[in-house]
């Protein structure tokens, strides 16, 4: 932390001023805080017992070192690999040969925005491979190497790819503006499938994802541990609201099975929006069940090959199927819902049981056909529709001391579309919500700079750089209108949107949009809350003895 | 350097049929083998790409959404229909737009980086200078390519006669100046000065960015200076290109050389097509962030190569391994068997 720039350091450090030397030629830097940590070998082990062949060697190694230690037929390996992939995915031999570099991504990406390196260009990121891809496949390309832009698969090649590869949040930001829909994102998964193969990996997404297939998330939270979590998220909702929320874990018959990130059953800010769903689905009296076994929205499959996505998003329906649940709600996050929307029917939609259906609400009885396939609902899409058909009493002033705007999350905005549904459940929980600049929000929004596995502490100041678009946007609300909440609905945001906002919006606080809707939740007629989610005072509604009343409700 | 080499090898480019034609006499060469090679050379080029790109699965629909999505009320959230696409009719409108009028590139903003007297500032705005470029080029490329259709049909349809008239309507100098020919020149050297100019385009530029700039530069001059300076004998041309579609090949000998060297650098163009970046043109068709509907929530889609044997680690081997603290923290368990210690089992 010590030897990160202040805020303004680092901003008018930002030069757009490409090197003197060509980005072939440019070296990269290999200092710590340019890459994740490797793997722990005993992780590795672990997933090679599961999936065998898809993970090169476990080994110690770091890539601060000169050697990698790398297979000997590493070249080999990697080279028919992605010769592989080409046949396997037309995205990626379409997106080699078509792009002509107009530049149109280039000031899209919020990594080259914060620092200025070229190779954070999407078009130079996925020049990376594709002047492989001309150098290895392709005539023009090994004829006429230099002019082409093309060069053969070298250890360097490698080693550059593990960084740049690692400095991609799949957000898809640039594949927008592209003219033909070139998206990195897919370069970047077909990137990383290729360094698995070889054994290049980071330990930020390789121990959530060895986690994620023995204990059911990605932290690691074993059953009883996962129930003791919930059990005292359930006293603190008593503390809050008088009322002890029913929590049910793992039961059996129940028509709806919840599955929501594990990161918000573990950390602040997050676990306030898991009691905002406890206390969401007590209010209703839902017919809903928990699971420890599937205790995981997330994918951080994802960010690593598209065996291990399917592996471990085959657990959802699995679960389903075993206790009875006629569909499936999904909770607040962001890549969960980019392969529950994009990738899951297809990967395990033949292993739903014939007990599953379309999600249909209890409460309102709309029937939601646009999740017919995977039968699996976005929770903004359940609450909102509640609150369309006035199903929830609710009382937006007591979240009148936050003044909010919303961060749309990457997937959601551009994997999915679900814009609209998590901005009319804000609107209705709060009075006081502004949007950030239009150019960094909906389809357009800025990543956290910390998802597809970078949320991690070594390359903090490559995320802060990487956080910058959203963060100046940030900064620019709360100048402006005051903000001082950030609402999103992703449990990776929840984690890095703090260190961002503390870094170029301090003030600026991180929530859930479920844990304002828990604060705006009247139970029951009458119902006195003085403390917030966060089991601080409730501005406006503390404690006191004495029987002021506000002085709107003196006439009364 | 790149744009140097370019335009180096265009120049060496334009010698060859001046030498052979001029000096060698090779006519007929230049006149019909070296034409027919390069269109069969384009056609087969261009046809086993596509076929080659198809042949490769789509596993999964990826469409890249730009806007609100289907919702369960459409009426309280509307559908963006053409950049979030339900349906193949709304993706069939996003892809016209996205061919016919470059949907995403307009789209296009420029960040920047502001010290104001409020702190620190990134700037976007909207930046329509390559759209406004990009549109220029292709359609004036389009409609002059079309316009050389004259010379392969005979009778001439009334709609090349009308696309003519309108090209030349403002009737300056003889034969009338077309815009299209001002507006494709206009185009390349835009294309060609931003890609100089602005340092991070050019940092990114190979000698294969400059080339076909370059090249189909020189195809609009070398054109441009047969109709209007070197004033070639038409009716000769439409001789030679009417024996080109009717298999009767013959050389006129009134032609003059300027012909030949726009016609050797078509020839080259098209050879090169294929192999190039030029074909972002029939790739866009396949592009699967773009011709695909975002409706794997509400329809099943087929991976070709799911495979069936990638199963969830199974719930029963997970109850197996915390069976015991699971029934110590009262949580249900299929197989009681599970919940008891070891030592009790003995």
């Amino acid at each position: 932390m010590s030897d990160i720039p202040k805020a303004d350091e680092l901003f008018t450090s930002i030069d757009y001023a490409p090197p003197i030397t060509g980005w072939m030629e440019t070296p990269v830097d290999f200092s710590p805080g340019n890459w994740c940590y490797p793997a722990k070998p005993e992780k590795m082990e672990y997933m090679d017992s599961k999936l065998p062949g898809l993970w090169g060697k476990a080994r110690e190694w770091s890539p601060g070192d000169l050697d990698w230690k790398l297979p000997a037929n590493w070249k080999e390996t990697v080279v028919n690999g992605f010769r592989e992939r080409l046949d396997k995915f037309r995205s990626l031999k379409v997106f080699m040969d078509i792009c002509v570099r107009c530049g149109a991504c280039a000031d899209k990406c919020h990594f080259f925005i914060g620092s200025g390196d070229p190779k954070n260009m999407p078009v130079l990121r996925a020049e990376l491979m594709r002047s492989v891809y001309r150098g290895e496949f392709t005539l023009a390309g090994k004829i006429m190497s230099k002019l082409t832009g093309s060069r053969v698969m070298e250890e360097d090649v490698l080693k550059e790819w593990f960084i740049y590869f690692y400095q991609c949040t799949q957000c898809r930001r640039c594949s927008l503006f592209c003219p033909y829909g070139i998206d990195t994102a897919e370069m970047t998964m077909m990137a990383r499938e290729l360094m698995h193969l070889v054994g290049l990996n980071t330990n930020w997404i390789m121990e959530p994802v060895a986690n994620c297939n023995i204990t059911g998330n990605h932290l690691g939270i074993q059953p009883h541990a996962f129930k003791d979590i919930v059990d005292f998220m359930v006293d603190d909702i008593e503390e809050i609201t008088g009322r002890r929320v029913k929590a049910p874990l793992n039961e059996h018959g129940h028509d709806i099975l919840f599955i929501t990130p594990s990161g918000d059953v573990f950390a602040d800010p997050g676990i306030y929006t898991f009691m905002g769903y406890l206390m969401l689905f007590d209010y209703l009296d839902l017919d809903y069940t928990l699971s420890t076994y599937a205790s995981e929205g997330g994918n951080f499959g994802s960010f690593t090959n598209n065996e291990v996505m399917k592996k471990l998003n085959a657990k959802m329906y699995h679960e389903a199927n075993r206790l009875g649940c006629k569909w499936i709600l999904g909770g607040e996050c962001g890549h969960m819902w980019r392969v529950v929307h994009q990738y899951m029917d297809t990967m395990n939609g033949d292993t739903q049981g014939p007990q599953m259906t379309t999600p249909t609400s209890p409460i309102t009885g709309t029937v939601f056909d646009t999740s017919a396939a995977t039968k699996m609902l976005h929770i903004t899409e359940f609450t909102s529709d509640l609150i369309k058909h006035n199903k929830l009493k609710l009382d937006p002033s007591r979240n009148d001391h936050l003044r909010v705007t919303f961060h749309d999350s990457c997937n959601p905005a551009r994997g999915m579309g679900l814009l609209e549904e998590p901005r009319h459940v804000i609107r209705s929980v709060c009075n006081n919500f502004f949007e950030m600049p239009e150019s960094t929000i909906r389809e357009q929004t800025f990543c956290c700079a910390g998802g597809a596995g970078l949320n991690t502490e070594e390359i903090l100041e490559i995320r802060l750089r990487g956080g910058l678009p959203r963060g100046n946007a940030l900064k620019y609300v709360q100048d402006k209108h005051d903000v001082n909440t950030m609402a999103c609905i992703c449990a990776i945001d929840r984690a890095t949107l703090i260190p961002l906002a503390d870094y170029w919006a301090p003030g600026v606080i991180i929530t859930g949009v479920h844990e304002m809707v828990a604060n705006a939740l009247v139970f029951e007629e009458g119902e006195k809350r003085t403390l917030d989610m966060r089991l601080e005072p409730l501005p406006g509604f503390e404690d006191e003895e004495d029987d002021w009343t506000p002085p709107n409700k003196e006439d009364a | 350097m790149n744009a140097l080499y370019s335009l180096l090898f265009v120049f060496l480019l334009v010698l060859i049929p001046l030498f052979g034609v001029d000096a060698a006499h090779l006519r007929t060469f230049f006149g019909i083998c070296i034409p027919v090679t390069a269109f069969i050379i384009f056609l087969i080029g261009f046809i086993y790409k596509v076929i080659n790109w198809g042949r490769s699965d789509v596993p999964f629909r990826i469409p890249t959404t730009g806007g609100q999505f289907l919702s369960y009320d459409p009426k309280m959230f509307k559908q963006n229909k053409y950049d979030c696409p339900q349906t193949g009719a709304q993706t069939f409108v996003r892809m016209v737009l996205e061919v016919f009028a470059f949907r995403s590139l307009f789209r296009n903003t420029a960040a920047s980086l502001h010290e104001t007297k409020d702190g620190h500032v990134v700037a976007y705005k909207s930046s329509k200078w390559l759209w406004l470029f990009a549109i220029l080029f292709h359609y004036s490329f389009f409609i002059v390519a079309l316009r050389h259709l004259r010379l392969f049909l005979e009778p001439i349809p009334f709609f090349l006669k009308g696309m003519e008239f309108v090209d030349g309507l403002l009737q300056i100098g003889t034969p009338t100046m077309y815009l299209t020919d001002v507006c494709l020149i206009a185009g390349v050297v835009l294309l060609l000065g931003r890609r100089l100019i602005d340092p991070k385009i050019n940092y990114i530029s190979y000698a294969s960015d400059y080339f076909p700039l370059v090249l189909i530069l020189a195809v609009a001059l070398s054109g441009i200076y047969m109709r209007y300076y070197a004033k070639v004998d038409v009716i000769a041309i439409k001789d030679l290109t009417m024996g080109l579609v009717t298999f009767n090949y013959h050389v006129p000998e009134t032609i003059g050389v300027s012909f030949f060297i726009h016609v050797f650098l078509v020839s080259i163009l098209m050879a090169y097509f294929p192999f190039s970046k030029l074909m972002h043109m029939p790739g866009i068709f396949l592009s699967p962030t773009r011709n695909l509907p975002n409706d794997t929530r509400a329809k099943h889609h087929v991976n070709p190569w799911n495979d069936p044997n990638i199963k969830a680690h199974a719930y029963a081997d997970y109850e197996k391994e915390f069976g015991v603290p699971m029934a110590e923290a009262g949580l249900p368990l299929d197989n009681p068997e599970n919940g008891k210690a070891p030592e009790e089992e003995a």
